[in-house]
């Protein structure tokens, strides 16, 4: 997105933010800098503290130490109302006892805008989101979606500079949830607002975020742009998180031109790419993997002899789990294949993720 | 009224259920015993019903009665003449009406004033002693009330309490806090703390986020609770004698009086105006009551 040493205010500065529910410390010194106009997500397993981190810069926790700067203003003091920020939520969080209308408009009658204005300008909020006519309407007789999508105008109302999403969408059916995915995403684009939103869904944050925070037990593990973050994981943690979740073990050895990787009993194979040496632990996605000759030998490529032991047919191609010694992996191919039948693993070099082996990573394996 | 258990409150049910019996020892064989099966279905309904509607019919003919002595089942003579004693605008009943609706919608401002605040706090503060507090409310009802409202009035005595509206209200309001305070605290735990932090995220205060949100949505359990406090203080015997008596007099010391008095004619008809409230509040009541807000109660 933007230049990263922009001369304005940062919209967001999050400076070594701790956060404690009593002696237990949920936020160990979280430093996050979003510029304006960046739509961030932040995206960790439950408890990671990411809900707490959104619920800290949006004021309803209180910080245990550091800083929360706001376009340069500090608010870590500020109760919620004087942030100026607009927050959806999970639940929705719509008020019952109110109609569309009251719901979107509250925040504007909050400021003292006049009836009939509030009227236009909800209208005009509704007509954005495929709402029209719907003022009238109680919210507790609206869809899901409808709900969520009101939520939205309310938040949107207030001509927010900063949104905060806290899981807006996991509530949702998986169609409707893609379908607001792209109209926040288009919003954001159209109106220019800064946004933080945390999920759990890793291909939510990848299609809408700008730039992906990934959080592991209060403690930030990676941020980068999705594409960063989705090649290049840091951590054994942010590979497996980001779907890379088979292990297998290598040997790496320096020789002149560059490295030599070996697999188990296997041949070694030479490569020139920046790999860590010694035992590693290589960490790879489902559909790194192809199938090849059980004795083929490639360059940049390992090549793991096993058999197959199980074959779907999902559409479009065959699914096989092909057993190397006693660990199984998934793997797809194009052609028909018969079980049993002794295969190669192939997993280009390039794709793999490797990491020292006497990491924590240990734990997928 | 007593000795003939199937004695239905109507004279058409009194009747019919009189020829059904009639007709029972006639039939024989299979067609007995089947009929004898209905006839018992029905008896015993009508033991049930005399049980709940027999003494609520008794007050209904001792209110018309105007002579019923003793070897008579009924009423000697009918007439409306005591009604006209109860609702003539100079007499006592209308005046302790008065009295006890005036102090029952006191007692619900004052209990309100007292439950709404401490219901809030109750649900939304980490209180240290909330059990204690909560018990606290229910200590005026977990004594015996004699002894309390003896030790009450000689208190109010030496403040000038007695016999003041003003302290039937608080003695009827400390009674009826435990009602107030759980039901508003259960009231306002029901309101997810979403929907206040979603008015105050986007710039409400505390207070306009309470006034506007938390306060509406709690509003049912409140109005419930205010029902309750109302239905107890007009029902309020004990301390009201302790406190409010001779120059406050409420329709159940009305009420208290005239039996005692033999006079059972207002008693009854008093006892009918008392029942009025009771069952329109509990046709609405149930409107009020959510299943989310009672299964907090007491939490």
């Amino acid at each position: 997105m933007g230049p990263v040493n922009a001369p304005v205010a940062a919209a967001i500065d999050i400076d070594h933010l701790q956060v404690s529910y009593g002696s237990q410390q949920v936020l160990h010194g979280v430093s996050l800098t979003v510029q304006p106009g960046e739509f961030i997500a932040i995206l960790g397993s439950s408890g990671c503290g990411k809900t707490t981190l959104l619920r800290t810069i949006a004021g309803f926790q209180k910080a245990s130490g550091g800083a929360i700067r706001l376009f340069g203003r500090d608010v870590v003091a500020m109760p919620p109302e004087k942030r100026g920020m607009a927050m959806m939520f999970q639940s929705y969080a719509l008020w019952p006892h109110m109609t569309v209308l009251g719901n979107v408009g509250y925040g504007l009658r909050l400021r003292g805008v006049g009836k009939d204005e509030i009227r236009a300008r909800v209208a005009g909020v509704l007509k954005m989101l495929n709402l029209s006519g719907l003022e009238d309407r109680k919210v507790t007789n609206l869809s899901g979606g409808q709900r969520q999508r009101v939520a939205l105008g309310r938040a949107l109302a207030i001509e927010p500079d900063i949104l905060l999403l806290d899981e807006p969408l996991s509530n949702l059916d998986a169609k409707v949830r893609i379908q607001l995915r792209s109209e926040i995403k288009a919003l954001q684009n159209r109106l220019g607002f800064t946004a933080i939103h945390v999920t759990h869904d890793r291909e939510e944050a990848m299609t809408m975020a700008d730039r992906i925070v990934v959080m592991d037990a209060g403690r930030i593990a990676q941020m980068g742009t999705p594409k960063e973050v989705f090649d290049r994981p840091n951590s054994p943690f942010v590979a497996s998180f980001m779907g890379a979740e088979n292990t297998i073990h290598l040997d790496v050895r320096s020789n002149s031109a560059g490295v030599e990787v070996q697999a188990g009993p296997g041949p070694s194979i030479r490569w020139d790419g920046e790999v860590p040496v010694g035992p590693v632990t290589a960490y790879f996605r489902d559909d790194v993997a192809s199938l090849d000759a059980p004795d083929a030998r490639r360059d940049g490529s390992i090549v793991l002899p096993g058999t197959i032991t199980q074959r779907t047919y999902p559409g479009g191609h065959y699914r096989y789990v092909v057993a190397i010694g006693d660990r199984h992996f998934t793997v797809t191919d194009d052609d028909y294949h018969e079980l049993d039948r002794p295969v190669g693993l192939r997993l280009p070099l390039a794709s793999l993720h490797l990491f020292p082996s006497e990491s924590k990573g240990e734990n997928h394996a | 009224m007593t000795g003939n258990l199937h004695t239905l409150p109507s004279a058409s049910g009194h009747t019919r259920l009189r020829n059904l019996r009639a007709e029972a020892p006639s039939a024989s064989g299979a067609r007995f015993w089947s009929f004898g099966g209905t006839v018992l279905k029905i008896l015993g309904l009508a033991v049930f019903a005399f049980l709940l509607f027999g003494p609520l019919a008794n007050l209904v003919l001792w209110s018309v009665a105007e002579r019923w002595y003793t070897p008579f089942k009924l009423p000697v003579s009918y007439g409306t003449r005591y009604w006209e004693v109860v609702f003539r605008p100079t007499g006592d009943a209308m005046s302790s009406l008065m009295t006890s609706v005036s102090i029952a919608c006191l007692t619900v401002l004052v209990a309100l004033a007292v439950s709404v605040p401490a219901g809030y706090a109750l649900a939304r503060l980490k209180l240290p002693w909330r059990t204690a507090l909560m018990i606290l409310f229910l200590l005026p009802q977990a004594f015996p009330s004699v002894a309390i409202y003896i030790n009450v009035a000689r208190v109010f005595y030496s403040l000038g309490l007695t016999g003041t509206i003003t302290g039937v209200v608080l003695v009827h309001a400390a009674h009826g806090l435990v009602y107030s305070v759980w039901i508003a605290a259960a009231a306002f735990a029901a309101v997810d703390r979403d929907l206040e932090l979603a008015a105050r995220n986007i710039g409400a205060s505390p207070l306009r986020t309470f006034f506007t949100i938390t306060l509406p949505l709690a509003m049912p359990g409140i109005m419930a609770s205010a029902i309750f406090v109302f239905l107890e203080s007009l029902d309020e015997f004990t301390g009201t004698f302790f406190v409010g008596v001779p120059q406050v007099t409420t329709l159940p010391l009305l009420l208290y009086n005239a039996s005692m008095g033999g006079n059972y004619q207002i008693a009854s008809i008093t006892a009918l105006i008392l029942l009025v409230p009771s069952v329109l509040f509990m046709i609405v009541i149930e409107r009020f009551l959510k299943a989310d807000v009672l299964s907090k109660v007491g939490q």
